[in-house]
């Protein structure tokens, strides 16, 4: 099995799951005040402070959730709610167009259903948000706007945006900037304070930790109203007992994943090119799409002229070879990507692609087997496109 | 894989019989929502659900394909153009025509499979001959028999053998969750069964005459022909009784006039049916009167004929007349046979002359 798609996620790391083994073993709610209670709420108070250590954040800035999704909803919804009722006619939320549904969806939400103002971000060719749009879209209108949001690295295409400079375009007009780092812990350096950005979303599942853990770096001073209200755990933002053998390997994960950052992108970007070129020689017409050095290190994302992606994937994977049309799914039908249309990409380039990324399990002979099985696929989904 | 139990059984036999078997659902609406909802349909979320269940519960690889664009311009809008011409047509032979055993098996081909397996009630053996179910109620043999040669060649249909009890005995057996599951009955794409409304949406209003067939006398008004069907009692709204007092019938339809022509049952009486674009799969095409059995709508009676072929169409004579028989529909000829009925061949009805 050829498993080349760690974005979607990527194995538990072994430490990770001992660490989880361990903590479920235990019991103990961390808001009990007992001795089994305060055990639990010491594992996750050092597992806070392992994570901030690693990212650059207070401790008292992380905030645990149930997801990847719940800090993007979290900083998206929470952030224009508690500014949005701060001060009259301020009611704008700026995104960029290549965000993750999590993000996207949210903005799209809070324009449907709460009224807010949207400028979308518009990006160029790579996939990147050029920082004169975002100085446009702030430019005499900064106290009309109550987040920022743009993502550190695309999750389909790979491409980095330049978060310190947004950041600091933001902070300039006193406005929060929130980016969903979800894809780029691990990948590529992230510093929460360095960044300038006032909210910072992880997940556990995509650096090696488990699924159902995630995190929202909120700055001390950045308003937010929560989504879920009752105990009040997390700083009165975010309610629901602490999960705590997921926030004990999640923790682990980060630190494991941040430690072996240069030398896990230095290994997985050798590890890419050498897909690209090499998939490049057997389909010379295939498009790599996004920036093709200023992107993710595992991430490489092609396009198949004249096939489709579904199809592509269908016979990849019944040769064990595991990728994705790096799409949503609309009812399990896949839609062209917005991030490809955003782009510039017209729908058949947008169907006609596969992403696939690499990961700490990745090895040259993922690569090897894909290289063996593409021209074949390549050809059949070809004549099955032209059938239909 | 539709998420019923017929198709999750077939995909399973297929899999016990040795086959490299993968399943596919088709999203064949462009809105899902606007489809029909709940268990009974073939296009909902839930059914896509149900069919990647029984898929795992099988232990195949399990796909959506999207073919609503596809579905759509031949399957409903021919179904739309057929009423507004004065057919009658149906939109499951023509799905199996050119949606599962034309776009399907085409993309399935260039992808490497050998053949179309469904979960429909017909036998196809070893001889290549398309024959009725064991399963009288629930063959599926007409809305097949449309099929040509070098479509059939590439089609599996493992459930002929089987009545519908039996495969969903099977299903329990296999712990496929759709064992029970209510068959679908309906037009997939009409969501809640109203052909009439559904075709009035899409056509609009045309107001005509119903007339006498006998006497061309104007006996009442339709706010659009689409919506009748040949043998249709009901629903005519007449201004007054025929004069003998006894029900009329819907006869014919007549897009150009637009005109619906009533009468009297024996009126609907045909004896002779002609019928266009024969398709021959029982062996070659006849050069000369066969005698067999036609059906001449779907669960429609059995009635004796002579068939032959004349200027590229399929004439029948009826030993006895049929009635309701409907432009659109299919004739299809059977040779009786122990084995099970054999479909010697297909046509699409004409309009009355």
């Amino acid at each position: 099995m050829a498993y080349m798609d760690h974005a979607a996620t990527t194995p538990m790391l072994s430490e990770a799951i001992e660490a989880y083994v361990a903590a479920a073993r235990d019991v103990g709610n961390a808001s009990s005040l007992h001795a089994p209670g305060r055990r639990a709420r010491r594992t996750v108070e050092e597992s806070r402070e392992r994570i901030a250590a690693a990212l650059g954040a207070r401790p008292s800035e992380v905030i645990f959730t149930g997801s990847g999704t719940e800090s993007d909803n979290l900083a998206v919804k929470g952030i224009h709610w508690a500014r949005r009722d701060r001060a009259a006619g301020r009611n704008r939320v700026i995104a960029s167009a290549v965000e993750h549904h999590a993000v996207l969806d949210s903005v799209r939400w809070l324009e449907e259903h709460e009224g807010a103002d949207v400028t979308w971000l518009e990006v160029d060719a790579q996939g990147r948000v050029p920082v004169e749009a975002l100085r446009s879209a702030l430019d005499g209108a900064g106290d009309q706007v109550t987040v920022v949001t743009a993502m550190w690295a695309n999750n389909e295409v790979g491409t980095l945006q330049p978060v310190a400079a947004l950041a600091a375009l933001a902070a300039e007009a006193g406005v929060p900037y929130h980016t969903d780092a979800v894809q780029a812990v691990g990948q590529v350096p992230v510093d929460f304070a360095a960044s300038g950005a006032a909210a910072l979303s992880i997940s556990g599942h995509k650096l090696g930790g488990p699924t159902g853990v995630g995190a929202l770096l909120l700055g001390r001073d950045v308003p937010c109203t929560p989504l879920l209200h009752g105990g009040g755990q997390e700083r009165d933002v975010r309610s629901g007992t602490l999960d705590v053998p997921a926030i004990a390997a999640f923790a682990i994960a980060v630190e494991a994943a941040v430690k072996t950052q240069e030398e896990t992108a230095g290994r997985l970007s050798a590890l890419r090119d050498d897909l690209v070129s090499r998939v490049r020689q057997a389909v010379p017409d295939v498009v790599y799409n996004g920036d093709p050095a200023d992107r993710l290190p595992g991430n490489a994302h092609l396009s198949f002229p004249g096939c489709e992606g579904d199809a592509l994937l269908l016979l990849l994977d019944a040769q064990d070879i595991a990728c994705s049309t790096g799409s949503a799914c609309s009812a399990g039908v896949a839609q062209p990507s917005h991030v490809l249309l955003a782009m510039g990409a017209d729908d058949d380039r947008a169907r006609s692609s596969l992403r696939f990324t690499l990961g700490h399990t990745s090895t040259g002979a993922d690569v090897d087997a894909l290289v063996a099985a593409l021209p074949g696929a390549v050809e059949r989904a070809r004549r099955a496109a032209q059938r239909s | 894989m539709s998420g019923g139990v017929d198709s999750a059984v077939a995909a399973a036999r297929a899999a016990d019989a040795g086959h490299d078997v993968t399943g596919v659902h088709l999203a064949l609406a462009r809105n899902p929502q606007t489809y029909r909802s709940g268990a009974r349909g073939c296009c909902t979320l839930e059914d896509a659900r149900d069919a990647r269940r029984a898929a795992d519960v099988i232990g195949i690889p399990f796909y959506v394909w999207d073919l609503a664009d596809r579905f759509h311009e031949d399957v409903v809008d021919d179904f739309v153009a057929e009423y507004a011409a004065g057919r009658t047509p149906n939109p499951c032979l023509r799905c199996n025509e050119k949606i599962k055993f034309a776009a399907v098996l085409d993309r399935a081909v260039a992808l490497g499979f050998d053949a179309v397996v469904t979960g429909h009630h017909a036998r196809l053996g070893a001889d290549g001959l398309l024959r009725r179910s064991v399963d009288l109620a629930k063959d599926q043999s007409y809305v097949l028999a449309v099929l040509r040669r070098d479509q059939l060649d590439r089609s599996i249909f493992p459930l002929g053998d089987s009545t519908k009890a039996q495969v969903r005995a099977e299903a329990a057996e296999r712990g496929l969750a759709v064992a029970e599951k209510p068959d679908s009955h309906d037009i997939c794409f009409i969501a809640d069964g109203d052909t009439r409304r559904f075709l009035a949406e899409r056509l609009g209003e045309a107001p005509g005459d119903i007339v006498d067939a006998r006497t061309g006398a104007v006996l009442g008004a339709h706010s659009g022909a689409y919506a009748y069907t040949v043998g249709q009692r009901r629903g005519l709204a007449l201004r007054e009784p025929a004069p003998d007092g006894r029900p009329r019938y819907v006869l014919s339809i007549t897009p150009v006039s637009n005109t619906v022509t009533v009468g009297s049952a024996e009126m609907l009486d045909v004896s002779e049916v002609a019928a266009d674009r024969p398709v021959w799969t029982g062996g070659p095409e006849p050069d000369g009167p066969i005698e067999c059995e036609v059906q001449l709508r779907a669960h429609g009676e059995v009635v004796p004929a002579t068939v032959e072929v004349a200027g590229g169409r399929m004439l029948a004579s009826l030993r006895r007349p049929a009635r309701g028989v409907a432009a659109g529909q299919a004739l299809v000829a059977y040779r009786p046979d122990p084995a099970g009925d054999v479909v010697l061949g297909s046509a699409t009805i004409g309009t009355r002359d």
